[in-house]
């Protein structure tokens, strides 16, 4: 890969062991995937996926204290992914000690590396930095040194900026240098896709079962995908963003999507259309009938698989501020008419932080809060992952904490029937 | 015995037993209770794996085409090398991706006496060929035996 002379210098040591070590990182990543120079990062924040204090992560907070014990920080501020817990959210007393006491001990002092090395304050906790209320928004070609599966794949497709599918720690390196290897997603040829995805169904999909379906075939390629005209229109509104967050998450969950293309409808679509599909490309059909053996198909690891659940979970990743409100709807017309006041199972609706307080202001706050649903700012997936939870049965509409955790998957169709009616 | 020939991404020799998964390995799904609760052998942990799910990763040969899921992935393989709970080497069939190239890049700069080898674009005869408790030699020119 060509460095620059300041950049080569750099990596000798000019601006000290620590910095040299943190560009060699960035030149090894570079030169694996075949990178011919580094780029700038013109985004104005960054992302970071680490963004929980546990335990086990003692390598990655040794190696944090040591950018910050050698100044080697970023002039980026950035968000960073959800906090892994929040009192608000329904758990007995032995989860409460598990999480506090010993998965997440290091969870205040970890916040403050962060806030060391350049939290943008302290809403910015979201898998969905993207949000208006949030304010991580890239533009069109913006170069980004983000990790986050889910928000990488909505920044390279639903925003058209760029950025390759960083590992955590990846992420901040990047940013701290100012610049990152040009390879993969960041280059034209590495963005145009490799298969055609036909939709051929009879009603809208599912957002979160599609993109499984997609995730689990093309894993890491790009998909351009046809036949979404139908449902979606030619316009990125409040509506389809939310629809593409959760599709896009489920994508880079189920399989390894970095970037997707939606005929007509994302920006480089609409700009190159066809054009992005390479020659050869390979093509897979989805009808509704791939939808229902797709869901069919999941395992469930319950250990009784007709427990009745214990709590649900909607919003994985993080709920806009739409979408809050549309739920909140939902929720109290499926309870009027099944006849009950609050929903059957416990139920957590995940958001930002910066969402929340928006949402807060509006009069669907305290009609949500009459249902029961609690609304929090957690990380689902980071609540999930101790060993009480592997034997608890939850149900979520989150194909990505479906993924990750022992949850089982529901349409959200399914998971509103299950929390207002009990069926 | 057969020799397949791909690329080194992070070099050293090691002779261990195979473990092969044939689909993507998720890395944080994999990882995650073994590293969390004090599991030496590093038990995969990922449901949807059938080819993985509750064998030991510790010390074996790990055949796969490439890693999936979440961007955590290299920080999680980074960690399970600092605490010593790596798999012997990793033999990707394809050519590796970014988040498990991050892990084994972070590992070998910012860890001492870390010894993972690392192969990639062996081939989808390889992962095919390679059968679990197969003997697996890596080379330092990315020749990799299984018998």
């Amino acid at each position: 890969m060509y460095l620059t002379p300041e950049q080569q210098a750099i990596l000798d040591g000019s601006k000290g062991e620590t910095m040299a070590k943190v560009m060699k990182t960035l030149v090894m990543y570079g030169d694996t995937f075949g990178a011919d120079k580094m780029v700038p990062v013109t985004s104005e924040y960054n992302h970071l996926v680490t963004s929980f204090g546990l335990k086990m992560m003692k390598p990655v907070f040794d190696l944090m204290q040591q950018l910050i014990d050698a100044g080697v920080v970023s002039s980026q501020q950035f968000s960073v992914d959800p906090r892994p817990v929040d009192k608000n959210v329904p758990a007995n007393f032995l989860q409460n000690f598990i999480f506090n006491k010993i998965m997440y001990s290091k969870q205040e002092s970890y916040e403050k590396q962060l806030n060391e090395l350049g939290l943008m304050n302290e809403d910015a906790f979201t898998c969905a930095c993207y949000l208006d209320q949030v304010g991580n928004k890239p533009g069109k070609g913006d170069v980004l040194s983000w990790a986050e599966s889910s928000a990488v794949v909505y920044a390279n497709s639903v925003l058209g900026a760029r950025c390759n599918r960083n590992s955590g720690i990846m992420d901040i390196m990047g940013s701290i240098a100012g610049f990152v290897p040009h390879f993969g997603l960041l280059t034209d040829e590495g963005r145009k896709a490799t298969w055609v995805i036909k939709v051929d169904c009879k009603r809208k999909p599912e957002a979160q079962l599609l993109g499984s379906a997609i995730g689990m075939k093309v894993m890491e390629d790009v998909p351009y995908i046809t036949g979404m005209e139908k449902w979606l229109g030619t316009e990125l509104n409040d509506e389809n963003c939310a629809y593409l967050k959760d599709f896009g998450a489920a994508t880079a969950s189920n399989g390894a999507v970095g970037l997707y293309h939606i005929e007509n409808l994302t920006p480089e679509a609409k700009e190159l259309g066809a054009s992005l599909v390479t020659e050869g490309a390979q093509v897979y059909v989805i009808d509704d009938a791939e939808l229902e053996r797709v869901q069919r198909e999941y395992p469930v690891i319950w250990k009784n698989p007709n427990a009745k659940p214990k709590l649900c979970f909607v919003g994985c990743p993080h709920m806009s501020l739409q979408q809050l409100k549309d739920w909140t709807d939902r929720v109290e017309e499926g309870l009027k008419a099944s006849g009950n006041q609050k929903v059957l199972i416990p139920t957590v609706f995940t958001t930002a932080p910066a969402v929340k307080k928006e949402f807060e202001k509006t009069p669907y706050a305290a009609r949500l809060a009459a249902t029961g649903v609690v609304l929090s700012y957690i990380c689902p997936l980071m609540y999930m992952n101790n060993p009480l939870c592997g034997s608890m049965s939850v149900i979520t509409s989150s194909n990505k904490l479906r993924t990750y955790t022992t949850a089982r998957y529901y349409t959200e169709a399914q998971i509103l029937d299950k929390i207002t009616k009990g069926v | 015995m057969r020799e397949f020939k791909g690329r080194v991404v992070a070099p050293g020799t090691v002779t261990a037993p195979a473990l092969v998964s044939h689909g993507g390995l998720n890395t944080l799904a994999s990882f995650q209770k073994a590293l969390q609760f004090g599991d030496k052998k590093a038990t995969c942990g990922d449901q949807n794996n059938p080819d993985l799910y509750n064998k030991q990763m510790l010390g074996k040969a790990l055949c796969l085409p490439q890693t999936i899921g979440s961007t955590t992935g290299g920080l999680v393989l980074y960690c399970a090398c600092a605490m010593e709970r790596q798999p012997a080497c990793m033999l990707f069939s394809k050519p590796i991706d970014s988040l498990a190239a991050a892990g084994s890049i972070l590992a070998s700069v910012w860890l001492d006496g870390v010894n993972m080898p690392v192969v990639d674009s062996l081939g989808d005869e390889f992962l095919a060929y390679a059968k679990d408790g197969m003997t697996i030699t890596v080379k330092d020119d990315g020749i990799v035996c299984v018998d």
